[in-house]
């Protein structure tokens, strides 16, 4: 579980946002945690729900836990942090099932996973239970943020692609592709079923590693400004 | 899902929970969780067997005790106005952390050779959402469908054997894997999701081509 940044008690805020944002992003760096949000990436509302339902639960549980870090036995110390986390998490749950409860019905189950990603307890793990509470928040808020906006990517490429539209269902409903209210686009089935999300994300991870790849083998080369890696579906 | 055959046989009815929970809904390549250990532990085809033999007890043993739990504990609370659907988080999570710390110590106890094969996954098991996700689908099903202990015991054990299949799968495809050719920036994570990607296509023909 202890990934990432583990040193620095010196580390600063700002720092460890950015780093969590890109450097170490839990995704293209460490495929963590993309369990309980592959599955609701088939729209892209379900999840922006989701994500913002996580960057509460990492940042918060970040939070918390560091400032009780003095105090936590370290024998039970997974049991606890599960703990704080799930009292965040239920939070959540409770905000959606008032506020969009259409949307909360095909997700709850999706939610109330939150306590068990990966990320959130890496984080705890690796950075909060030795670092300030401030730095911990930072280090929580970037890795959820980083984490999300590839979630997003994700979403956005199987709705475009599986319904012709994004934020279907919602009152900010784009119909981008297929014209009218959609119906004239074809349906791209293998977007909207699981096996889509596997492969949509396989190829955005292809796609930074190949341009980190680039990168580590060219660094003096300043005009080698970020050649467009190809991921060719 | 599967078409519910009311009339069946119990034996029947039965069969068709374990082959739905471990086949056309199988928790990984459908619902998509526990896929932080089937991408890093299925490198090797021993260590995923241990995870996928710890996964299938962990899950068959907290769906069952959570369904007690739920029925026989959360459902009267909740007459008297206590919020069962958030309580349920904190007391399934907490039973599955219960079971797996005992677990472990029970392993350590009975056998050293046991505990180095399978107890070394167990703290890991904790935070598999394929095993909260086992629990909480089954209260999904024992809402919409009544399940009892006997089909509760019967999914659990499906949900795992499913997990069981799918890292075993992988596992097997990985090792094959590395003789082949795999470009530089899709090695690891990549190639698995992708392969993960053509098994899960598989596994949605189970269904007979989907819901939308």
């Amino acid at each position: 579980m202890a990934n990432g940044v583990t040193s620095g008690q010196a580390l600063r805020p700002m720092q460890a946002l950015g780093t969590q944002l890109w450097d170490e992003n839990p995704i293209f760096r460490q495929v963590l945690g993309i369990c309980s949000a592959l599955a609701v990436t088939n729209l892209v509302f379900n999840t922006l729900l989701m994500c913002a339902g996580l960057v509460w639960a990492t940042s918060m549980s970040s939070l918390t836990v560091s400032l009780m870090r003095r105090y936590i036995p370290d024998r039970v110390r997974v049991m606890v942090q599960v703990l704080i986390i799930a009292v965040y998490v239920i939070v959540v749950d409770i905000v959606f099932r008032v506020f969009f409860f259409e949307t909360h019905k095909d997700i709850a189950a999706y939610v109330g996973l939150i306590i068990t990603n990966c990320i959130v307890l890496g984080r705890l793990e690796g950075f909060a239970m030795r670092n300030r509470p401030l730095a911990s928040l930072a280090d929580g808020l970037g890795a959820a943020l980083g984490y999300s906006f590839i979630l997003l990517g994700v979403a956005g490429c199987r709705e475009l692609l599986g319904f012709g539209t994004l934020l279907k269902n919602t009152a900010w409903q784009l119909t981008l592709l297929g014209g009218g209210d959609g119906a004239a686009w074809r349906h791209w089935t293998i977007m909207v079923v699981p096996p889509g999300a596997f492969f949509v994300l396989a190829l955005m991870v292809w796609a930074a590693r190949a341009w980190a790849l680039r990168r580590q083998a060219a660094p003096a080369a300043p005009s080698a400004a970020a050649p467009a890696p190809e991921a060719a579906a | 899902m599967i078409a519910e055959a009311p009339h069946a046989a119990p034996g029947a009815a039965l069969l068709i929970v374990l082959l739905s929970a471990a086949l056309t809904d199988n928790i990984l390549l459908t619902r998509f969780l526990g896929m932080c250990p089937f991408l890093s532990v299925s490198r090797e085809l021993r260590s995923a067997f241990g995870m996928g033999l710890a996964v299938a007890f962990v899950t068959t043993g907290t769906c069952v005790l959570n369904y007690w739990l739920y029925r026989w504990l959360l459902v009267p609370l909740g007459r008297y106005g206590v919020p069962v659907e958030s309580l349920k988080l904190i007391l399934f999570i907490v039973v599955i952390a219960a079971f797996v710390q005992l677990m472990e110590m029970l392993i350590e106890r009975v056998s050293l050779k046991l505990y180095f094969s399978l107890g070394i996954f167990l703290p890991l098991i904790t935070v598999n959402c394929a095993i909260l996700g086992g629990s909480l689908f089954m209260v999904n099903n024992v809402q919409t469908r009544g399940y009892g202990t006997a089909e509760v015991f019967v999914y659990g054990l499906g949900t795992g054997l499913g997990w069981f299949i799918a890292i075993m799968l992988m596992a097997g495809i990985r090792r094959r894997l590395k003789t082949a050719k795999v470009p530089a920036a899709l090695e690891g994570p990549g190639i698995t999701l992708i392969i993960a990607g053509i098994m899960a296509m598989a596994f949605v023909i189970f269904q007979g081509m989907i819901r939308l």
